[in-house]
């Protein structure tokens, strides 16, 4: 077994809250699938509304507090990512944003991520198609095809149709399956001169 | 070492009062805080240079032109320079006059300038800031080396047969220092040329500092110009200060808050211990600006902020009161005593003039030559 990790990344605002309870089932889930494919999976959950302050100090500063810059680089250093989100407004929440905004440009790119959402009615449910997946297509994340939205009736009865069960669980295995192609990725140092002198000085023709 | 201070020349509103000087009294206000710096024994005046409200100093070498000419030792610098947006071509007369008028009282600190709006109005786009930095140095090290330059480059017009007058004095370019907070380009660019490398200090955190400053020691040395450690490395730093530090945090804390960058942002508390800021007393200070050496070397120019974010100037100057009562003797002596003699001063005209002048004089007395050396790079570094 060889070992990777998967960090999750939950904006839900509430205790408890759907958006946490959507984001441990996948969680679970693709530990599950992971391990069917000869890996353990270390995963990390953040909670975003407890950077909340951070993010927007960040935003404002340029640079992240410790706990954030802790949060930041699990992120950046994952084999997978898990992204839910609660719908605000037909969209993603700000803070939600906010938080994939401190990133660097390059944090997410070729790293999967499954995305997933909640919200108040099924209406909604397309917000992961129009926002939250061009979204991670922008940084230029391998997103997998199913995502996850969970509305109240998903909650109520247990899930009686086991709908959502079903989804979660296509999603866990597309996940898994595409953390175990991924190669990792080599952390990148900003401070690092990757360029000589004389190139500055005398650029190569392209 | 040399201390001083440096503005960024903000008109800011006073959120204790509501009042916003007008650009006539920020710009006097920036004039007597140079001239109290001279006066409470401080080294180095620098002056930022903007070209977007709510900046007033854009024409940097006019005002310092001014305080030359009413100072005796006082240093002149800048904080810093467009090295981007500026044509090297001006940069070069420019301050080769203000050497002159200013009896060699001045150096440089470039900077690219992080204002996206301001590089189009001067022909230029933010995209190219690191080749602009790169191709305009370039030539302005010529135009202050070379008598006769013949030029082509990316972004200016080509120059044949082209002098740039006056000639630096004693034909001893001014010392430039290059600033950035976290591109390794420039700390490369500062290392290559042995130039000194200026860090913002201020709204970072100190671990960007060390990664940078350890950059440019590392490349200083690579590129044969002394050690890592004699390597010539100059820190920003922002303090506010009561005699009381509960007095410092209690006033401070408006202008805090209400700051432009980091204003309705970070607690002062948090802001704090995250970057070099202090608030509280002059012991405080004394020991947090003592306590950069551990993570940057013993380093040549320390320049405090302290008359921003609408601070009305009774308070800054009392603020250089302070700094130069109780903080800045203490800093010197407690500075020199942990600095091995072989770390250098900052070079200064007279210094290089003496190092020149030695060097001169090796072919026929190498003995002799190296002593004077040795005596330039110290002399008129501090006091």
């Amino acid at each position: 077994m060889s070992e990777r990790t998967l960090v999750v990344l939950s904006a839900g605002l509430r205790q408890p809250s759907s958006t946490r309870l959507l984001a441990d089932q996948l969680a679970a889930a693709v530990a599950d699938e992971a391990a069917r494919r000869e890996l353990t999976l270390r995963h990390r959950t953040i909670e975003v509304r407890e950077h909340a302050h951070d993010v927007v100090n960040n935003l404002l500063t340029g640079f992240p507090s410790a706990a954030l810059g802790q949060a930041v680089e699990q992120v950046t250093a994952a084999d997978g990512l898990i992204a839910v989100s609660p719908i605000f407004g037909a969209s993603y929440s700000g803070i939600f944003k906010s938080f994939l905004d401190v990133l660097d440009r390059d944090a997410l790119a070729g790293k999967p991520v499954v995305i997933a959402a909640t919200g108040g009615t099924a209406r909604h449910s397309l917000a992961l198609e129009h926002a939250l997946r061009p979204l991670f297509s922008h940084v230029r994340a391998v997103v997998v095809p199913t995502g996850v939205f969970a509305a109240p009736e998903d909650w109520s009865d247990g899930g009686a149709d086991g709908a959502l069960r079903t989804r979660i669980r296509r999603a866990a295995a597309e996940l898994a399956e595409q953390i175990v192609r991924y190669p990792g990725r080599t952390p990148t140092d900003p401070f690092a001169l990757t360029t000589s002198f004389d190139d500055l000085l005398a650029p190569p023709a392209p | 070492m040399q201390f001083g201070v440096f503005t960024v020349g903000d008109v800011t509103v006073d959120p204790t009062n509501g009042r916003e000087p007008t650009e006539h009294e920020r710009i006097k206000a920036m004039v007597t805080i140079a001239q109290k710096v001279e006066e409470v024994g401080l080294d180095v005046f620098a002056t930022g240079e903007h070209h977007n409200r709510p900046f007033v100093p854009s024409s940097p070498t006019t005002m310092l032109g001014w305080i030359a000419a009413r100072t005796e030792r006082l240093l002149l610098s800048t904080a810093t320079t467009l090295i981007t947006t500026n044509d090297p071509v001006k940069i070069a007369e420019d301050y080769a006059m203000l050497q002159h008028l200013a009896d060699g009282r001045v150096d440089l600190m470039l900077g690219r300038g992080n204002t996206g709006p301001v590089y189009p109005w001067f022909g230029q786009d933010i995209r190219n800031g690191i080749p602009l930095a790169v191709e305009n140095y370039a030539l302005l090290h010529r135009l202050w080396r070379e008598d006769v330059v013949d030029w082509s480059g990316k972004f200016r017009t080509p120059l044949q047969s082209f002098t740039s007058t006056p000639r630096p004095l004693d034909d001893i370019p001014p010392f430039v220092w290059h600033g950035s907070i976290r591109s390794p380009e420039i700390a490369e660019q500062a290392a290559y040329y042995g130039d000194g490398f200026f860090a913002n200090h201020i709204f970072w955190p100190a671990e960007h500092t060390r990664r940078m400053v350890g950059l440019y020691r590392q490349r200083f040395a690579h590129y044969g110009h002394g050690t890592a450690e004699q390597a010539i490395v100059g820190l920003g730093g922002q303090v506010f200060m009561r005699r009381n530090s509960q007095d410092a945090v209690r006033e401070f804390r408006p202008y805090f808050d209400n700051a432009p960058v980091y204003g309705h942002g970070p607690s002062l508390e948090e802001f704090t211990s995250q970057t070099p800021l202090t608030v509280g007393s002059p012991q405080q200070v004394i020991d947090r600006t003592l306590g950069f050496r551990e993570y940057v070397g013993d380093y040549q120019r320390q320049l405090f902020l302290v008359d921003h974010a609408g601070l009305p100037l009774k308070t800054v100057l009392e603020q250089l009161d302070l700094l130069g009562e109780e903080v800045v003797p203490v800093l010197r002596r407690e500075f020199a005593a942990r600095r091995p003699a072989h770390v250098p001063e900052a070079p200064t005209h007279a210094s290089l003039r003496a190092a020149r002048d030695a060097a001169g004089t090796a072919a026929q007395d190498p003995a002799r030559a190296a002593g004077a050396e040795r005596a330039g790079a110290g002399a008129e570094g501090g006091r």
